[in-house]
């Protein structure tokens, strides 16, 4: 097991790299020029001439890439065209605020997704089954933006209940900031839900018909211990796999919700950083994230491992 | 006792005055890009330039210029001169002396550093010399009758010379001026934090003890948190949300038409992608003018609430050239002036056009109206950054652009039609025009440079370069707390006299 | 239901060859043939829109801008007068294809790289897997934005942007289910016996890899109807003034507060897709799965 994770992060490394190259040169793709767009009015020939070589723009592409990775081993991310602030800084700032709505999204999904799965595959072909995956459907294909938008007329200013958007630090006002989370984490999260739920009454079917199952409920076993310590548990490999997808969902879907109740997150950044050609600011996100998913599917094949004993044996 | 009393009355006073004063929350429609007025060229950032850097002049909501940190100017008899009278006791919220030197200093840094984007706004200056503590003479090469605009903008916007001096090109990071609120902190993307400055010399004129400002981009959402009351002043309610604000009861609403302008810019000349029918031929150009129905444009998309427009400036301004009224729409004519330029089957135009909601709007707008007069309009949708680079590069068509408007007349004309000017786009040529153009940026007499802008109109509305559409108003959405607040036709948010009835 | 517990019905679907077995339990499927309704509903309508007798979708009426459902539009107009029932109808053609094309993609390069990575393993598992994370890992809206500037704006490169980034989750998918199934004891004497490894593949890999690959597609149908909506927006999608349902609702959403109908129906038509996808998805499921009788 320790070899396996020693195995995979010896492998992240170069893995990390390749995405970073990727990413690079899918940005010398966009068109676009940043300095352009920084530059304003003042089409000064000289000015500009003066920004691309400050920023290092008319290096030759190799050495554009050399220079980034080489700031970026002694901890230098560069500094943000748009701002002139340090990308280390920016990520930093904004790192916590997308953990916190991921895991307070997750915590949505999953309080929601999962009991609902099990309760529709348990209950299959009945009313339950169907309103449930009703729900959860609803769940998918109304876009956040539409929800988001609904909530905030509607609890925010109809009612008057919640802050309409934006972001407190937990550390400035804890209830605040939660208060302020709890809209955006629902509307990211139910549409994780929905995924969630769906395969675990997928994985819940496969596994109630499997022979274990039959046999737990042969020796005359609660119904309800057969289900939660018998078959769930088998139904997990599949949802855990998921989850670890759901971390790529979970980036994805806090890009939308972020932007619409303007949350200053990863997402944000992002678009922000994309469509104002910050290549630097994308770069350094671009990495972030990249570990982020390395160290999720490390998670996820970990707990392969974990949950399933025939390959643990091996 | 009576004594004893009125110190408790005052200490009460106090208090009160205390928990009276408050953060004021402004909802803006972007984020500021970075907050050092000689490098920053967003319009965002010139909203929160007004709470944090004093300028030498300032505007009324007439434009006629006031004196902010000059408090009074003049020129010598060939107008290459301008000597300026500075306020005394103002200081930097560094505690730096404001003064001659310091107005010295800044002139020369929008020149000379090298991040500098107010280089071609200063140009015209020659040198500068302290004639006093309070008092310096500009100098210039020719006379220049935008100067003055110019200062009462960021070009004009007085910083820290000692805090520039160590900051370098990184002052943006930490800004230093002299105006009524000081820099406290900035979050990229969620806010920007300025708190009073006691030190400001007119500082009985402000009523907070900060100042937020929170970028919200989505309308929808900018406008749900004035109705929530999460912010007391919004920037740019949609024109579609103003009946909604106007009936709500605790929503004030604030308007002014823009300095700017909305329209097409065509290539006539700059690259390969200029030779097209509505390139080469000003009569497309105009029966395309002709296709479009600017009134009910501005019905369909702004329920009204803009001002319709066919010249660089706004109808409603001095400036605006009453001898070419807005065109009223003539399918037939514009059919015909097709048919006379040899396209009787009709031509086909790529217009490109920014990929948010109002300009697609405003498009498919205009593209059902053409195609009634036999012009062809394909949307080509772009984000910003490409369409920036596609236009200066000469690869496009047609552009649906607009510009946010200057104080001067010259901000909206001469870089845009000029031959080689900074932003001609169009690659618009004609020496006649930069005549005229030239002739009024180097006049002072109003009334004459007047003539020479309607005589550059007459040529203008024959070759269009730019086809122009509307003028966008700016409105404002004010909680009805909120008292005191005067709408500029600059778009700025002036914080003096503005108070909060809580 | 798909659990057939009569006796003569079972004995009859045991009988059958496997095609016919899995089509007899597929038509019993009562949920899975509304599905099949829903979805031929939409696609009947999306290929008739030209004969059906509807107004020009892209025809303007300045007199009824945002108009609320009327006899002359039952369904309402939207932001510049246009008629919002034929521009559901004909968007359904972008908004289908969107949704299926891309998926179809997805299927195709994601499917066989997972079953590659997860049944080989070693280096070909390591190298798709790491190459799989890059794609993860790397903004869809770059990607999206750089095929837009490459490949030109229109609905078919759109398609290809939202498949490429879809497939990533299903390599990922299908290699987690091949190696669990690999771990059973049946491959394992399947092995054991010296059943060439093409045989083992289908017949004991593939099946089992099917049902999650299936929820997930019918999953991703969804997510790529609306990011087609995004897409359009960035130049890549169907243009202006053609409809497509995600840009109906793009549009529609600055408009909730006075007219809600704009995004209404487009929002309708987008859940009765998916539930007509999800429930056919979920009669296949039950279908194909071996273990059910």
């Amino acid at each position: 097991m320790l070899a396996f994770i020693g195995r995979r992060l010896l492998v992240a490394i170069p893995t990390i790299l390749l995405i970073s190259v990727f990413v690079f040169l899918l940005q010398q793709l966009l068109p676009g020029d940043p300095i352009l767009a920084m530059a304003g009015e003042e089409r000064d020939p000289a000015t500009i001439e003066f920004l691309r070589e400050k920023y290092g723009l008319n290096d030759p592409l190799p050495v554009q890439y050399f220079k980034w990775i080489g700031g970026v081993i002694q901890g230098d991310l560069g500094i943000s065209l748009r701002t002139n602030q340090p990308v280390s800084e920016l990520l930093l700032q904004k790192l916590p605020v997308t953990i916190q709505l991921a895991v307070m999204a997750l915590i949505f999904a999953v309080v929601i997704g999962v009991p609902a799965g099990i309760l529709s595959a348990v209950k299959k072909g009945t009313v339950v089954d169907y309103a449930a995956n009703v729900v959860a459907l609803s769940g998918l294909s109304i876009p956040n933006f539409w929800l988001g938008i609904m909530l905030i007329l509607l609890v925010s200013v109809k009612w008057g209940l919640l802050p309409a958007s934006g972001y407190t630090p937990p550390g400035e006002d804890l209830v605040r900031s939660i208060t302020t989370m709890l809209m955006p984490a629902f509307v990211l999260g139910t549409a994780l839900a929905a995924t969630l739920m769906r395969h675990t009454r997928s994985a819940m079917l496969g596994v109630l018909k499997s022979d274990y199952v039959r046999t737990a409920r042969a020796k005359g076993l609660y119904e309800r211990r057969v289900i939660l310590r018998h078959a769930f548990r088998n139904a997990l490999v599949p949802i855990v796999t998921l989850t670890a997808l759901l971390f790529g969902e979970l980036v994805a879907g806090a890009v939308l919700t972020e932007q619409i109740f303007t949350i200053p997150g990863f997402g944000k950044l992002v678009v922000d950083a994309v469509f104002n050609r910050d290549y630097a600011v994308v770069q350094g996100i671009v990495l972030c994230t990249a570990v982020g998913f390395i160290v999720m599917n490390l998670l996820a094949d970990a707990a392969y491992f974990a949950l399933n004993p025939r390959l643990r044996k091996s | 006792m009576l004594r004893k009393l009125s110190l408790t009355a005052i200490l009460l006073g106090a208090t009160a005055v205390g928990a009276q004063a408050q953060d004021l929350r402004i909802a803006l429609q972007s984020d500021a890009d970075v907050l050092d007025p000689d490098q920053s060229r967003t319009f965002v950032g010139r909203i929160v330039y007004t709470a944090l850097c004093d300028k030498l002049v300032d505007i009324t909501p007439e434009l006629d210029l006031i004196p902010q940190l000059a408090t009074d100017w003049s020129w010598n008899d060939d107008q290459t001169e301008l000597t300026m009278q500075l306020r005394e006791g103002v200081t930097f919220h560094d505690g730096e002396p404001f003064n001659a030197e310091a107005v010295a200093y800044n002139i020369n840094r929008s020149q000379t550093l090298e991040e500098s984007r107010r280089k071609s706004e200063v140009a015209s200056i020659t040198g500068t010399e302290v004639t006093g503590e309070y008092e310096i003479k500009i100098s210039l090469a020719q006379p220049d009758a935008t100067l003055l605009a110019q200062f009462a903008d960021r070009a004009g916007m007085m910083i820290s010379p000692a805090a520039a001096e160590e900051a370098g090109a990184d002052f943006g990071l930490n800004p230093v001026c002299s105006g009524p609120f000081a820099f406290d902190n900035r979050v990229a993307q969620d806010r920007i934090v300025l708190t009073k400055f006691d030190d400001y010399w007119n500082a009985d004129e402000i009523n907070f003890d900060s100042v937020t400002y929170l970028p919200i981009p989505d309308n929808t959402v900018r406008f749900a948190n004035l109705q929530s009351g999460d912010v007391d002043i919004i920037d740019r309610l949609a024109a579609t949300d103003l009946e909604q604000a106007e009936s709500a009861s605790d929503i004030e609403v604030a308007s002014a038409v823009s300095l700017g302008y909305q329209g097409m810019t065509i290539n006539v000349g700059n690259g390969d992608r200029a030779d097209s029918p509505i390139g080469e031929n000003p009569a497309v150009r105009q029966a395309l003018s002709l296709a479009i129905d600017r009134n009910a444009l501005n019905q369909v998309v702004f329920n009204g609430a803009f001002a319709p427009g066919n010249q660089s400036f706004p109808p409603n301004s001095p400036w605006y050239d009453q001898d070419h009224p807005i065109p009223e729409r003539d399918v037939e004519a514009a059919k015909a002036l097709l048919a006379e330029a040899g396209f009787e089957d009709g031509v086909t135009v790529e217009v490109q056009a920014p990929n948010s909601p109002v300009p697609q709007q405003v498009m498919q707008v205009v593209q059902a109206m053409a195609a009634e007069a036999g012009i062809t309009i394909e949307i080509t949708s772009k984000e910003f950054a490409t369409m920036l680079q596609d236009q200066s590069a000469g690869d496009y068509m047609a552009s649906q652009v607009g510009w946010s408007g200057r104080v001067d007349p010259d901000g909206n004309i001469h870089q845009f039609m000029t031959t080689g000017g900074g932003i001609n786009d169009s690659g618009y040529s004609n020496p006649e025009v930069d005549e005229l153009l030239n002739n009024a940026r180097t006049t002072t007499d109003t009334a004459e440079r007047k003539q020479y802008y309607d005589q550059a109109r007459d040529i203008l509305v024959e070759d269009l370069p730019i086809i122009y559409l509307y003028h966008q108003t700016w409105i404002w959405g004010l909680r009805d707390a909120v008292s005191g607040f005067t709408p500029y036709p600059d778009g700025m948010i002036r914080l003096e006299g503005v108070s909060l009835e809580d | 239901m798909a659990h057939v517990s009569d006796p003569a019905t079972a004995d009859s679907v045991l009988d059958a060859k496997p095609e016919n077995r899995v089509w007899k339990k597929f038509r019993s499927h009562r949920s899975a043939m509304l599905g099949v309704f829903l979805v031929a509903f939409f696609v009947i309508i999306a290929v008739a829109a030209p004969i059906l007798p509807i107004q020009d979708p892209t025809a303007t009426s300045w007199s009824a801008v945002r108009a609320a459902p009327s006899a002359a539009h039952p369904f309402g107009t939207d932001e510049i007068g246009r008629d919002v029932l034929s521009r559901l109808i004909w968007g359904a053609q972008a908004s289908l294809m969107a949704g299926v094309v891309s998926v179809a993609i997805a299927l195709c390069f994601g499917v066989p790289l997972g079953i590659a990575a997860g049944y080989f393993g070693g280096w070909t598992d390591t190298v798709i897997s790491r190459c799989t994370e890059a794609l993860l890992a790397a903004p869809f809206l770059i990607l999206a934005i750089a095929l837009a500037a490459f490949l030109g704006p229109s609905l078919g490169n759109a398609m290809i942007a939202i498949g490429l980034s879809a497939t990533p989750i299903f390599i990922r998918l299908t290699r987690g289910q091949v190696i669990a199934v690999a771990a059973e004891d049946y491959v394992e004497s399947a092995h054991a016996i010296g059943l060439p490894t093409r045989k083992i593949l289908t017949r004991y890999i593939f099946p089992n890899v099917l049902p999650p690959v299936l929820v997930q597609a019918t999953l991703t149908v969804a997510t790529a109807i609306i990011a087609e909506a995004s897409l359009s927006f960035l130049g890549l999608g169907q243009q202006p003034p053609a409809p497509s349902w995600g840009s109906m609702l793009n549009t529609a959403k600055n408009f909730l507060n006075q007219a809600p109908w704009m995004a209404l129906w487009p929002g309708i038509a987008i859940f009765l897709v998916v539930l007509g996808f999800n429930l056919l998805g979920d009669g296949l499921r039950d279908a194909l799965d071996p273990r059910e009788t």
